[in-house]
């Protein structure tokens, strides 16, 4: 039997940064969720409301409740693993895709106050952590024994690679503007007006970067490692269960964190008119998750050799022109 | 070469923004579905369901078909199969109520009368061939959407009985 005092101790001696880091990491789990459920259930409403159907409409009234049954089905299914797969790294792909997710949302500043860890390295953290869920699809792939899934992991390395450079060389402007990493003091170097905010100092690099977001996170119409009417579904062509629920939930937070970078580097972040907070922040990311949402309902999927000629013909060329010409601008 | 590809590109982006205020436009407008078990469609004119016969002007109870077997040779599924009173019985009954004169050219008279019409739904491949073929208009298609089943026999239909069934609940209905 330990005593409640000694309890407290052992509580007073971990270091508080490890435990506030442990509390955000439980928070960022809970955020992830719901937006999951958020999304998913706003993703299917909008495609509803695209095509002029009603959408999820049966489970609770206006089928609010439909994540929640999609949620249960998939916890409810059949663990599988595919004859002659790798079934360690096949189980562990889903897990290296989501947990990196994790991380990223420790360093995003939702509000004035309200970060779970301020640290100068915030942008290159992200997209060192946001690199690696292309391993985790390349395991994916490569470990499911089956030719959709080898060709989705293909398609996405080559997709996530070119993708890459665009993104760095349209993030480089506001890093050299503001001369930092570090995504709260980005956020603060913006005022609380639309036209303080870094879109209007860059908007080819806000229209490169959300492209390149997109294509990033796999989004339509970018979203050839996982072509349903060509790969069945891609990487996770064989996963059931949590193990695509995994895949499914690290897709939308990447998604989010995606948005959210895209609000703290362009938008303002948690600035906006009248009272800065996170509800502005909330805001902007759901604005653009919208955008991203209804993107993905109005294009058709790009072949890939348009995708890589989009990329490596006109947004690499134009963000090098635009990070010279800010270069330049800012030399003078 | 440069200004074809750029004009082409900004030409490109401007249809991106077209197809996006198109799917707003479509977005914001209200649904053209129905929520099915609570509301349906008000009319399935149009809808090529089964095939159904047609019945008679004079007597709803009858069809048209004068049983001369066309569609049951034209249907590449062989799912017809009719069955109709010999002509021969049917020309000596409307003799001897007629008279004596028309005994002697039967066949011109002869009419068979349809006893079933049974159409195997199981193998129906919907190609339209027998309405295509028909020489007396005796057949059409229904707008029976609502087909759902058991069994397979219950897709096997007289369509005779069918006519006769809804004829005479046609007849309830209006008397």
């Amino acid at each position: 039997m330990i005593e409640p005092i000694l309890i407290l101790q052992m509580i007073e001696a971990i270091p508080i940064q490890l435990m506030i880091i442990f509390a955000g990491l439980l928070a960022t789990v809970s955020f992830i969720g719901l937006n999951a459920i958020l999304l998913v259930y706003l993703e299917r409403k909008v495609a509803g409301f695209i095509h002029r159907r009603p959408g999820p409409y049966e489970v609770g009234p206006h089928g609010i409740l439909q994540p929640f049954a999609d949620g249960l089905k998939l916890v409810g299914k059949q663990i599988f693993t595919p004859t002659g797969a790798d079934s360690f790294l096949y189980w562990l792909a889903p897990m290296i895709s989501m947990a990196p997710a994790l991380v990223c949302f420790l360093v995003i500043p939702f509000g004035p106050h309200l970060q779970i860890f301020n640290t100068n390295v915030g942008m290159v953290l992200i997209l060192a952590f946001t690199g690696i869920n292309v391993l985790a699809l390349c395991i994916a792939g490569w470990t499911s024994q089956n030719k959709y899934s080898l060709l989705g992991a293909a398609r996405d390395i080559s997709q996530s690679v070119a993708y890459e450079i665009p993104l760095l060389l349209s993030i480089l402007p506001i890093i050299f503007m503001t001369g930092t990493f570090n995504l709260f003091d980005i956020a603060m170097k913006q005022g609380s007006w639309p036209w303080q905010w870094f879109i209007v100092y860059q908007p080819l690099a806000f229209i490169i970067f959300f492209i390149c977001a997109l294509a990033e996170t796999n989004r339509a119409p970018f979203d050839l490692p996982e072509a349903e009417s060509e790969l069945t579904a891609g990487f996770h062509t064989e996963y059931s269960g949590m193990g695509f629920a995994l895949f499914f939930l690290s897709e939308y937070a990447y998604m989010v964190i995606a948005a959210c970078v895209t609000a703290v580097l362009f938008l303002g972040g948690f600035h906006g008119p009248g009272v800065s907070g996170w509800w502005w922040f909330l805001a902007k990311v759901y604005i653009l998750l919208l955008i991203m949402i209804w993107i993905r309902w109005t294009f058709p999927r790009v072949r890939f050799d348009q995708l890589l000629n989009i990329c490596w013909k006109w947004l690499i060329p134009l963000a090098v022109i635009n990070l010279l010409v800010t270069l330049l601008v800012i030399a003078l | 070469m440069i200004v074809k590809s750029i004009r082409e590109t900004v030409a490109g982006m401007w249809s991106l923004l077209v197809g996006m205020k198109v799917t707003s436009k479509n977005f914001i407008q209200p649904n053209i579905t129905v929520h099915y078990p609570r509301q349906s469609v008000k009319s399935l004119e149009g809808y090529r369901g089964h095939i159904e016969l047609v019945p008679n002007e004079d007597d709803p109870f009858k069809s048209k078909c004068i049983a001369c077997n066309s569609c049951v040779r034209i249907c590449p599924s062989a799912c017809i199969s009719l069955k109709a009173s010999k002509p021969k019985k049917a020309a000596a009954k409307e003799g001897a109520a007629d008279g004596a004169e028309d005994k002697k050219a039967p066949a011109k008279k002869a009419k068979p009368e349809l006893l079933s019409f049974v159409l195997d739904y199981n193998y129906c491949c919907l190609c339209g061939l027998c309405v295509q073929s028909c020489p007396s208009g005796a057949l059409r298609y229904s707008s029976d959407v609502y087909l759902a089943g058991f069994s397979r026999q219950e897709f096997v239909i007289d369509l005779l009985a069918r006519l006769q069934y809804q004829a005479q609940k046609k007849g309830a209905a209006n008397g």
